[in-house]
């Protein structure tokens, strides 16, 4: 059996090792509860290690510590965002607007708030999965209290001119939020110049461990506490906090440089090029131009095949990728940002997400080229759509 | 934990039997669509003495389970009678790949339909009905709510694109609304024709197209 090829990275990262090292104290001797200065030593150094992570995840959005609150991941991190600003404005303003291909995390929690009463705006993208930032600004209302957009989608790895979006916002004092989950550590997202309100991350995605995650709060900003019970994380978010879980986040986003951003682009360009050139009637989904792509992100459809066989296909040849298709979702409906996009039910049963981190090689690439076209042609061969 | 997967649905999956277009088919059938996700096509080569199906063949877009039932329904229904055929059903299909995910099950039905569909379109163009009742509207547009609206993931009656036929003399005529030049027509108007033509007293389809 070969050496199993991982290209599913934007579900979930390798752990780096560096980081399951420099957590495992944290299980073994310094397992106390990080608590108050006044409290004993073990609990006074599990305090001073969260508060370092914090100061590094802030350190790379230029934000001030303090402004950071440990959640769970991502998902928690984007439900609070919404529920908490929701909450906090209840009674005031009603209205929130969130683009049509964000996260399930921020979807449906919006889908909740209609139910609870409060309007939503699906705002639409064009075919590449672009937010229009002027149609933003026309749908802002005296009601709106948030905008909340992806920085880069999980599926295509489009990125949204949030820099553009967040002036709309700014202008009409509506709050901004940025789920930035995929793109932390990859391209850098500067809060003195993008003035986000609220930021969504992961560790998991950044070769962290999984189980937490953050937000961003900008100081002022109204929110509600969603999860109650102690006075953790500046009373924001009650639980006792995840000490080794902080760390390794920590960890991760510390061992991140910028030459990885650009080896990944490097690999990104060699796969989709050998894709596109190496297999006829395939195209690319999402952002054309590179540089407004996630740098690991590849999701092509090859025509007149369904996605979950050719999944199966690759999985037995020992490459890991997913697809947009039907046939491959827990509620057998295509993907829904392949559909927000505008995309026929067949382009997106055709689609194959390949997602690259730092740890994979530049040597896989010519083999998930050669694999994708072999099954790519047995497929075809059977298939009754010429 | 590992794929859901029988290792006899992966054989088939990864070497399907029965593959391919069969030329000089007697009779054919299509069920499924792209936009469903799933598409089956089924070949009949059909010996008219003892009317036993001599060679079988199908075609398919979809999913790992689409992909075997079609094998295994292939392999089941050759050197059989068309009246043995008829009795292969997706539980037959089901229990010879040792279990489909229950998700998935759908997929062994569809390949069963395109087996039924076949047979019955073999025993139209045969005089092999046992009661010739005359084609009417009704059973044209009953037929075509199995003909996918690629642009809907459902049929064109449901969806309207087809909401009026006619038959004149042995001639069916089929009206979609759409424009002629549309990227799906030419697509919809194939499988219209291949739902209908076989009908034992339809001599031929016109699909006229007369959308904006």
């Amino acid at each position: 059996m070969q050496e199993r090829i991982y290209m599913d990275n934007s579900a979930t990262t390798r752990t780096d090792p560096a980081v399951v090292e420099a957590m495992i104290p944290y299980f073994t001797d310094q397992y106390a509860v990080a608590s108050s200065q006044f409290s004993h030593t073990p609990g006074i150094q599990a305090r001073e290690a969260l508060d370092q992570a914090r100061a590094i995840i802030a350190g790379t959005m230029h934000a001030d510590p303090e402004s950071v609150v440990f959640t769970s991941g991502g998902t928690e991190s984007n439900n609070l965002a919404l529920k908490g600003t929701a909450w906090a404005f209840r009674g005031k303003k009603d209205h929130l607007i969130v683009s049509k291909t964000v996260h399930n995390s921020v979807l449906h929690s919006a889908q909740w708030l209609e139910k609870q009463g409060f309007r939503v705006t699906y705002a639409d993208v064009d075919d590449q999965g672009f937010v229009d930032p002027d149609d933003i600004a026309g749908l802002l209302t005296d009601q709106t209290f948030l905008v909340s957009v992806q920085h880069a989608n999980h599926e295509t790895g489009t990125l949204q001119d949030i820099g553009a979006i967040s002036d709309r916002c700014r202008k009409k004092e509506v709050l901004f939020h940025v789920d930035a989950c995929r793109t932390l550590t990859m391209i850098e997202l500067d809060l003195g110049t993008i003035p986000a309100d609220l930021v969504s991350v992961s560790s998991h995605l950044v070769h962290g461990p999984k189980g937490v995650g953050a937000l961003y709060i900008r100081p002022d900003t109204k929110i509600q506490k969603w999860q109650h019970g102690g006075y953790h994380e500046f009373d924001r978010r009650a639980g006792t906090e995840n000490v080794a879980g902080a760390v390794g986040f920590g960890k991760a986003v510390e061992l991140t440089k910028p030459e990885h951003t650009e080896a990944v682009r490097d690999m990104q360009k060699d796969l989709l090029d050998g894709l596109m050139s190496g297999i006829e009637g395939t195209v690319l989904n999402g952002a054309a131009d590179l540089s407004r792509r996630h740098p690991g992100n590849v999701n092509v459809s090859f025509n007149r095949i369904e996605g979950e066989s050719v999944v199966l296909h690759l999985d037995m040849k020992g490459i890991s990728v997913i697809t947009g298709s039907a046939c491959f979702s827990r509620s057998l409906e295509p993907s829904y940002v392949m559909m927000a996009m505008g995309f026929t039910h067949e382009r997106a049963h055709g689609s194959i997400r390949f997602t690259l981190s730092r740890f994979n090689r530049p040597d896989e690439i010519d083999r998930v080229v050669e694999s994708s076209r072999e099954v790519v042609e047995a497929l075809r061969r059977i298939s009754p759509l010429k | 934990m590992s794929i859901p997967y029988t290792q006899k649905v992966l054989d088939h999956f990864m070497h399907p039997h029965n593959v391919g277009k069969l030329e000089n088919a007697d009779a054919q059938a299509t069920e499924g669509s792209p936009a469903c996700g799933d598409m089956v096509k089924v070949y009949l080569k059909v010996n008219p003495s003892g009317y036993r199906i001599e060679d079988i063949k199908f075609e398919s877009y979809g999913c790992a389970s689409n992909i075997a039932t079609g094998s295994i329904i292939t392999d089941l229904a050759k050197n059989k009678t068309l009246e043995e055929a008829k009795q292969i059903n997706w539980k037959t299909a089901n229990d010879e790949l040792g279990g489909l995910p229950p998700v998935k099950v759908h997929c062994a039905v569809l390949a069963v339909d395109a087996l039924r569909t076949a047979i019955e379109n073999y025993e139209h163009q045969h005089g092999l009905l046992k009661e010739q009742v005359p084609t009417t509207e009704d059973l044209i547009m009953k037929r075509l709510s199995r003909v996918i609206n690629p642009l809907a993931g459902l049929d064109v009656v449901r969806t309207k694109l087809v909401r009026e036929c006619k038959i004149n003399n042995g001639q069916a005529v089929v009206f979609v609304e759409m424009p002629e030049d549309h990227q799906f027509a030419v697509n919809i108007k194939n499988e219209i024709i291949e739902r209908i033509e076989p009908l034992w007293d339809i001599d031929g389809v016109n699909v006229i197209f007369r959308g904006e």
